[in-house]
């Protein structure tokens, strides 16, 4: 015997619909993971396609080289950057990582979106100023 | 000893998981079946918990109240702290789950000299309150791993949250938040001798679970990081029930979930319930209405009862010879 059964399940009944909602929001819906494209003119013309560090550590370190690049660069003066494999470059957004990324929408955003995380590079650099 | 078998615990649970997956690589136990496994025991043990609370009479009508009944017209009537009806019993609800209301009239009592002295005490109010919040908020954040694409409303938490735009990845307000009230929660125990003599292992086990988790979480942002892309994966494939089993994952991952994993599993057993068992306290959800409205225990038994209408005509004739007066005549 449940005492005050209505309120009851209708209190589990709306713990289950949140609980579920996840599973719920996501029906039918394909796998959309993100393709980040390597596809410009700038990367196409590398003789060997290699960014300043290996692909899984951009993958997964990128925001703080970003980070550390720009405290270098704009705190302490210094614009050369050395990776592990002893190759120097310099730190700069617009020219150094953009001259070979310069495709915004399909790279950058592609996984920024899929993971909702919203970058604020823009609020300082302006887009196109590539010198 | 409660204190470091509960600590122990955790540490095991943390073992257990960078065994299982950083050396046995059982990613898929890991990433997949305990998480399941754990979102069950979570979901089916609360259910059964309300339910089994459901099956408990309520003998007495018992709400808790410290102000004003409802009375004659020109008696200001308190609605809030003596409701009357539904619409108050669910203000008083709504202020007590989302603002504690009833912990921030909690007093000490501290003996001075000769004198005793009650002094408002808001300290633990003020903790379990930060401690729920970023809970919440940081809940909600998570969103953002298991729907596609991430609803505005997520993503505005998480852009609230991340505001002071400190470091990058850019440090949520709540991570520090979460971690100074479940610090201070546990040094209450642990420093205050009258709290401490009632504590339990019960209620360290929890307080080191939830610091795991936050560790665990915040190490995988801010230092030990992970490919956020792949987590996405992992988890919009468990919502989606297609499950892949990643690999380039970091063990501190698996940490971290195999530890909320525990947290969703301990959860319908443990003094947690009480995110559930607060709808059902008896002195919270009923109306002081015990003047206007009988309220029937359901336990009442029914008692075979012998009326003295009853008794007087079963021993009429003996009453009259005995010289007993009687009512029917």
């Amino acid at each position: 015997m449940i005492y005050g059964g209505k309120k009851i399940f209708a209190g589990l009944f709306i713990f289950v619909v949140l609980l579920i909602s996840p599973f719920l929001a996501n029906i039918g819906k394909a796998d959309a993971q993100p393709n980040p494209s390597l596809n410009t003119p700038a990367i196409n013309a590398l003789a060997t396609k290699q960014c300043v560090g290996s692909q899984q550590f951009m993958r997964t370190y990128h925001m703080q080289l970003l980070n550390q690049w720009r405290d270098q660069a704009l705190r302490h003066g210094e614009y050369t950057y050395v990776n592990s494999q002893g190759q120097k470059f310099t730190i700069s957004l617009e020219n150094t990582c953009l001259k070979c990324h310069s495709n915004e929408q399909q790279f950058c955003n592609t996984c920024h979106t899929y993971v909702g995380v919203t970058p604020y590079c823009w609020e300082c650099h302006q887009k196109g100023a590539t010198q | 000893m409660k204190i470091w078998s509960s600590l122990l615990a955790v540490v095991a649970l943390v073992l257990i998981a960078w065994l299982g997956t950083g050396v046995a690589g059982l990613y898929t136990v890991f990433g997949v079946g305990i998480p399941y496994l754990a979102f069950l025991i979570f979901a089916l043990g609360f259910i059964y918990r309300i339910l089994k609370w459901g099956r408990s009479p309520v003998p007495f009508c018992i709400p808790t109240t410290c102000g004003q009944e409802k009375s004659l017209p020109w008696i200001k009537h308190n609605k809030i702290e003596n409701p009357s009806g539904t619409a108050g019993v669910v203000g008083r609800m709504i202020l007590e789950i989302l603002f504690f209301r009833s912990l921030f009239r909690n007093l000490k009592t501290e003996k001075r000299g000769d004198k005793l002295g009650f002094g408002s005490a808001k300290w633990l109010w003020l903790g379990g309150l930060a401690f729920h919040w970023s809970m919440l908020i940081i809940l909600l954040r998570h969103l953002r791993f298991f729907l596609d694409p991430v609803p505005s409303l997520v993503r505005g938490l998480d852009g609230l949250d991340s505001f002071l735009q400190i470091g990058l990845p850019i440090l949520y307000i709540t991570d520090i938040i979460i971690v100074a009230a479940l610090l201070y929660l546990l040094a209450r125990r642990l420093f205050v001798p009258q709290v401490r003599y009632i504590s339990l292992a019960s209620d360290y086990f929890p307080l080191f679970l939830l610091l795991g988790i936050v560790t665990s979480g915040i190490l995988m942002r801010y230092f030990l990081r992970v490919d956020v892309v792949s987590v996405k994966e992992l988890a919009l494939g468990l919502v989606t029930l297609r499950p892949t089993v990643p690999t380039d994952i970091g063990s501190i991952f698996f940490i971290h979930v195999f530890l909320v994993s525990s947290l969703f599993a301990y959860f319908p057993w443990s003094k947690l319930m009480h995110a559930g068992g607060i709808f059902l306290s008896p002195t919270r959800n009923m109306a002081n209405n015990s003047r206007r409205v009988r309220h029937i225990n359901p336990w009442n038994y029914p008692v075979d009862v012998h009326s003295y209408a009853e008794y007087e005509a079963e021993f009429k004739e003996k009453m009259k010879k005995a010289g007993v007066p009687v009512e029917t005549e």
